[in-house]
């Protein structure tokens, strides 16, 4: 009896055609799956269920409920979707900006990285240890030395960026919203390379070797083997990455939250660090009609990935 | 094998080394200056401007750091108990249902991997208003409680699933040989899977274990007492009004993030598997 390994368990998975598990009925599985679905339906379902009531309620602003608000919490001066007292204009524009750069610079930087990460050279495994650190640390504690380093004053990014001529002064990085959502930009780009990277990294190793060798010796250039077989077998590591990342970027509170130091609503908010104002000015109603949105545009990216990735196709 | 100018660029140390070295340096950057920053006097790290290394490296701070004003000692029981039972509840709760998924064919199974694959992908910020609507009742230590279940069900999925790919991963004969035996189902689990899965086991208490220790947004939300709170959500109170404990921040920062590093980097092999739920190989 040997113990399969990770990589050979995995392996093996998909090499070995698989014997289909025994059937059973659905009353003898309950036992084994009802404390997963118990806390399933506790924990995600049912406040997802309190969010959609409260949507349609109205509240007063010590956040006492008033009553049915119909569709009131959604549509603003401007029309649906607009949602009422919210910058809607800049806050949906800061979204679509900080998602689309955000997923597609990390894409294209980890393209790079994992090729670089792909190749045999002494320390290569040290290397992807150390490309680990901003996956484990907290985004919290990231982001938070980022910025210590960016203060005007006591910041040693700024002291750097002076002393190597790069700035003439200290800048206020975080005191100005704008500059303050590109270094968060920055920041949430730094902390998605590795997941992306090792994902892509994933996918090259899966690419064939004789294949690659054979293109070579029908004469195809490193390049014309990148772009034709390389990238499109690379094809489903990319999706997947991509459509996770699209979520994690969506939902990340901690980066903008820490480094956008103005008050205020029309600084560099996104949908999601939006919704955290509920407390103070948005109030129940708005900030989960809100949610709400976030939720679809959730399960929208869900079901892309479900639909694209097929993460389902090997236990079937 | 390979053939005359192969496929493999031309090595080139000097450039790999300096690419690597770049690269290295580049993943590393903040938690150097965290670290050196964690080594400064107060004075030192509020001087105008900054100097780039500790005059005297203050090995103490990570001493005295824990009976400052903010007494983050509160914040790492907090985020120790949380993270700990967090695991623990999704060790318990995932391993039967991965189990029974990669042994058993059921009505309602496809369904079900849905369920949990769909809730790998939601977070607790979408759910934010909910979640608080919900458990901002819980006082006190149960504040703990509730962070545990949300931390729990928002982890269980990628348990579940790289749990259930390792089970299937054993043949099914070892399993029908104890039972001939005599063992039961549960038992069965237990004393023969078990113990042949622990890659995957490590790897998702790894995995439960250090998202939970680094949540920030349900924490936030959720625990109003400054005793009660996790790290994560703690920290900022180093930075007052009229003192700023940049140094002790990063000395907490450090302790927090140590332990994580070195759990990651055990199952650093595995982590893809589990998160692409098995699409890139």
């Amino acid at each position: 009896m040997t113990r399969p390994s990770a990589v050979t368990a995995l392996r093996s998975d998909s090499a070995r055609p698989r014997k289909r598990p025994r059937r059973t009925g659905a009353l003898t599985a309950l036992p084994w799956v009802t404390p997963t679905l118990l806390l399933i339906a506790g924990v995600v379902i049912y406040p997802t269920i309190l969010m959609f009531w409260t949507a349609f309620r109205k509240y007063n602003s010590y956040g006492i409920e008033q009553g049915s608000a119909g569709l009131n919490n959604f549509i603003g001066p401007a029309g649906a979707f607009t949602f009422p007292t919210v910058p809607w204009a800049s806050v949906w524009t800061n979204t679509v900006v900080w998602v689309v750069v955000v997923v597609l610079l990390t894409l294209l930087l980890s393209l790079g990285l994992a090729q670089f990460l792909n190749k045999d050279f002494p320390g290569r495994k040290a290397l992807r240890l150390v490309i680990i650190l901003p996956w484990a640390s907290s985004v919290v504690m990231t982001t938070t030395v980022f910025n210590y380093g960016l203060q005007t004053d006591v910041g040693l990014f700024n002291r750097l960026l002076v002393d190597t001529g790069i700035l003439q002064t200290a800048y206020g990085f975080t005191k100005d919203p704008t500059s303050a959502f590109w270094v968060a930009v920055f920041v949430a780009i730094y902390v998605s390379l590795p997941f992306t990277t090792y994902t892509i990294l994933a996918g090259l190793q899966s690419v064939p070797r004789d294949v690659l060798e054979a293109a070579h010796v029908d004469g195809a250039g490193a390049a014309q083997r990148y772009w034709q077989i390389v990238l499109p077998l690379l094809r489903p590591a990319i999706a997947a990455a991509t459509l996770i990342n699209i979520i994690n970027v969506f939902n990340s509170l901690p980066i903008l939250k820490i480094l956008n130091e103005t008050p205020g609503f029309n600084t560099g908010h996104t949908t999601t660090t939006l919704i955290f104002a509920y407390k103070s000015t948005l109030g129940p109603g708005v900030a989960s009609a809100l949610s709400i949105f976030n939720f679809f545009f959730c399960l929208v990216i869900i079901a892309v990935y479900l639909g694209i990735v097929k993460p389902t196709k090997e236990v079937q | 094998m390979a053939i005359k100018g192969g496929i493999d660029a031309r090595p080139n140390p000097v450039g790999t080394i300096i690419g690597a070295a770049a690269i290295a340096l580049f993943f590393s950057f903040p938690y150097l200056l965290m670290f050196l920053s964690s080594l400064k006097t107060r004075e030192e790290i509020t001087r105008i401007p900054p100097d780039y290394f500790p005059v005297t490296p203050q090995f103490s701070n990570y001493l005295t750091v824990w009976s400052s004003s903010v007494a983050p000692g509160s914040s790492l029981l907090a985020t120790i108990v949380i993270s700990l039972g967090a695991t623990l509840l999704v060790l318990l709760i995932a391993t039967p249902a991965a189990y029974y998924v990669a042994r058993f064919r059921f009505p309602g199974r496809m369904v079900f991997l849905f369920l949990v694959l769909i809730t790998q992908m939601l977070q607790p910020t979408v759910l934010a208003v909910g979640l608080y609507q919900q458990f901002s009742g819980w006082r006190g230590y149960l504040v703990w409680v509730a962070l545990i279940l949300i931390n729990g069900a928002f982890n269980l999925s990628f348990a579940v699933w790289i749990m259930q790919s390792f089970f299937a991963s054993i043949p099914k004969e070892i399993d029908e040989a104890a039972l001939i035996d005599g063992l039961g189902r549960l038992q069965t689990m237990f004393r023969v899977s078990l113990p042949l899965v622990w890659p995957g086991i490590v790897t998702a208490i790894v995995f439960v274990f250090v998202n939970t220790w680094n949540e920030f947004a349900a924490a936030f939300i959720l625990v109003q007492d400054n005793a009660l709170q996790p790290l994560t959500v703690s920290m900022p109170r180093f930075l007052g009004m009229y003192i700023r404990d940049w140094q002790y921040l990063f000395t907490v920062a450090v302790v927090a993030i140590v332990p994580v590093i070195i759990l990651f980097s055990l199952i650093e092999k595995r982590l893809i598997g589990g998160l692409t739920a098995g699409a890139v190989k």
